[in-house]
């Protein structure tokens, strides 16, 4: 707690990708407009003119090929970031993802990892409509190959990329678009973020919340107001997508024995599904209530932010979703 | 098309003929073996187009980067992977070049520089593009040369490639072998625009048509582009010319093209022209065929074999490779 710096998430990606480029030669950045402009979001700004045009790489219009030159960059010895705007843009370099990044390693009998990470923003809740808006982290998260990983605090914000770079293995680094602005404490001693664990956010004795990005956000709201009835949630905040830290969860239930998993993907086949799955397969005997899952609504993201409200996993959802495992005879 | 280069000796011609061979008689091999149900899966031949993978090979340096295709074996031959590994990942035993995980569609291998095998069409020209960024970044002067089918370049990642080498001016040699056929598709039912090479000029990228079918106008026309590209001015397209003589894989009844078409193509071969030319020339006599195909054939035989009593990977192995293994 003593030694601390405000700053919000923005500024702790933009400082992870400054102590990357300082650290190792090797590493660049490229994407859509992270150079001249400063990053769709404003995560590269300033970048371009401390680091120059070699390392701070302005891409076309080319999903595709700049991801796929990022794969191919990282077998031939360098450790490019490389930034894609948002999940959905993603879209148009998923052949090189999929067929690519997850697959060379093995298909080459381990001759050719592939040490890229690929950062993209993710979510809802900037009224961005349907083709900005979308969290297709489980669509990423079914490939082996792949490593996905999720920061929702600052702490990790700062941390994660770090963790990936030294990773040979494909990382991708879903970074909430509804977080950038969010500010908070950076502890000094918070760049050893581990790839694959999963976190305690908070403690309690009643129910487990199992979250990701900025769900994280919204179960600590509707942990609050549980707590004012009486219920203390216990949240866990995934970090880590693939691979998913069973451990973790698993003992948290074990402590409070009912579980509700929050995630803003849309229900039908999602993380939480798979969670839920797991819980069934390793937990089903702790458990003393049903699993309980809150996601986002199926339809894609509409704009108005009344309805994109309605259509996400909000606190007052979630603080239902608990409420309905306590009430009858449980 | 029998000028033979001036400083052209036996020794040279023979050689090149002898690469040719061995990929053919390797070829014609694994078709057999398919046959027999030692090799599944797909299996495309390159009957027809060894020229280029032998001409190609000839300018290539060791420190240079290969990204190729699911019909690859006559670059994996050419490039130096040894036939007992090639045979064997066509087995799909663990001792193969890609440790059996890919077979003939991915062949891998390290030593060499050859990352693949890639089999979705077009999806290997951005790894190309990023092996030639990644040898500029470090300050090299090696080169990724990437191959492809004339298919690929209705693929949007043949423009977003060249585009983007040509942007950078990476050192990427495009090799695109037009065998007119994309599977079933002929070029002109695919195109609007067939003449390939053109294409490059829409990005700025020097470009040429290159008979497919003749090592040594491959040999030159990859020599001069690798020059270009090395001096860092940027990526050449070459567009080869040929023919694949074959079906496209083992499923393909060929009801696309005409038997009279095919053998014309046929008479213009790679190995018969060759040995035409340097009979012609008085460097080669028909003993010197026989004994390059006999030394072939004792290759590919000990590669069969080699590959017949290679050890399968234990299926507790399964999960290996998924992620990297690190050893630090």
């Amino acid at each position: 707690m003593s030694d601390t710096v405000r700053m919000t998430y923005r500024e702790a990606v933009k400082q992870s990708i400054r102590e990357a480029l300082d650290d190792d030669p090797r590493v660049f950045l490229m994407g859509e407009d992270v150079g001249k402009y400063g990053g769709c979001f404003a995560v590269s700004k300033g970048l371009l003119e401390e680091y120059g045009e070699e390392r701070i790489r302005d891409t076309p219009l080319s999903e595709s090929a700049f991801v796929g030159a990022g794969i191919g960059a990282a077998l031939g010895g360098m450790r490019p970031i490389v930034e894609i705007m948002t999940v959905n843009f993603s879209l148009l370099a998923l052949d090189q993802i999929v067929n690519n990044a997850a697959t060379l390693c093995h298909m080459s009998g381990g001759q050719f990892p592939v040490p890229v990470v690929i950062r993209m923003a993710t979510g809802a809740g900037r009224q961005l409509a349907a083709q900005h808006s979308h969290s297709l982290e489980a669509w990423y998260a079914h490939v082996p190959g792949l490593r996905v990983v999720e920061p929702a605090t600052i702490d990790d914000a700062r941390g994660v990329l770090r963790a990936a770079l030294a990773c040979p293995d494909p990382v991708i680094v879903f970074e909430p678009i509804s977080l950038y602005n969010m500010d908070g404490e950076l502890t000094a001693a918070a760049s050893e973020v581990r790839l694959d664990g999963a976190r305690i956010h908070r403690a309690g004795r009643d129910v487990t919340l199992v979250s990701y990005g900025a769900s994280l956000w919204r179960c600590v709201a509707a942990a609050e107001e549980l707590a004012a009835g009486g219920i203390e949630a216990e949240i866990v905040d995934l970090r880590s997508l693939r691979p998913l830290d069973d451990a973790t969860i698993l003992a948290s239930l074990r402590r409070t024995k009912r579980v509700v998993i929050v995630d803003e993907g849309w229900r039908t086949g999602s993380l939480a599904a798979e969670i839920a799955m797991r819980i069934v397969e390793q937990g089903f005997y702790d458990l003393d209530a049903p699993i309980a899952r809150v996601c986002t609504e199926e339809v894609p993201i509409p704009y108005p932010k009344h309805l994109e409200e309605a259509a996400l996993p909000e606190p007052k959802r979630i603080v239902a979703a608990v409420r309905g495992l306590f009430s009858d005879a449980q | 098309m029998n000028d033979l280069p001036d400083a052209l000796t036996r020794e040279r011609g023979l050689h090149l003929l002898g690469e040719m061979l061995r990929i053919r008689q390797f070829e014609d091999r694994c078709a057999e073996l398919y046959g027999a149900g030692h090799i599944r899966g797909f299996l495309h031949l390159c009957d027809g187009e060894e020229a280029i993978a032998v001409g190609v090979m000839q300018v290539l340096g060791s420190g240079d980067a290969v990204v190729s295709t699911y019909r690859e074996h006559g670059h994996a031959l050419a490039r130096g992977i040894a036939m007992n590994p090639l045979m064997a990942e066509l087995y799909g035993k663990r001792s193969g070049c890609s440790g059996g995980r890919g077979g003939s569609m991915h062949v891998f291998d390290a030593a060499t520089r050859f990352y693949g095998g890639n089999a979705i069409v077009g999806g290997g020209l951005p790894l190309a593009v990023g092996l030639a960024l990644a040898e500029k970044l470090q300050g090299t002067r090696n080169l990724a040369a990437c191959f492809f089918g004339e298919g690929a370049v209705a693929e949007g990642e043949f423009h977003e490639s060249m585009n983007l080498a040509a942007l950078w001016k990476l050192p990427v040699l495009f090799m695109c072998e037009n065998n007119l056929y994309a599977m079933g598709t002929a070029l002109a039912r695919s195109e609007s625009q067939t003449d390939i090479q053109a294409k490059a000029a829409a990005y700025g990228v020097r470009a040429a048509a290159v008979d497919g079918m003749d090592v040594f106008a491959v040999e030159a026309a990859v020599r001069s582009a690798a020059d270009h590209a090395r001096a860092g001015r940027g990526p050449v397209l070459l567009e080869f010319r040929t023919y694949r003589l074959r079906a496209h894989s083992m499923f393909d009844a060929q009801l696309y093209r005409d038997k009279a078409e095919v053998e014309e193509w046929r008479a213009r071969g790679p190995l018969i022209t060759l040995t035409t030319r340097l009979k012609a020339a008085s460097l080669m006599i028909e003993d010197d065929f026989q004994r390059l195909q006999h030394a072939a054939d004792d290759e590919v035989r000990a590669a069969v074999e080699f590959a017949g009593n290679a050890e399968w990977e234990p299926v507790e192995d399964l999960a290996r490779h998924v992620y990297a293994e690190v050893t630090s």
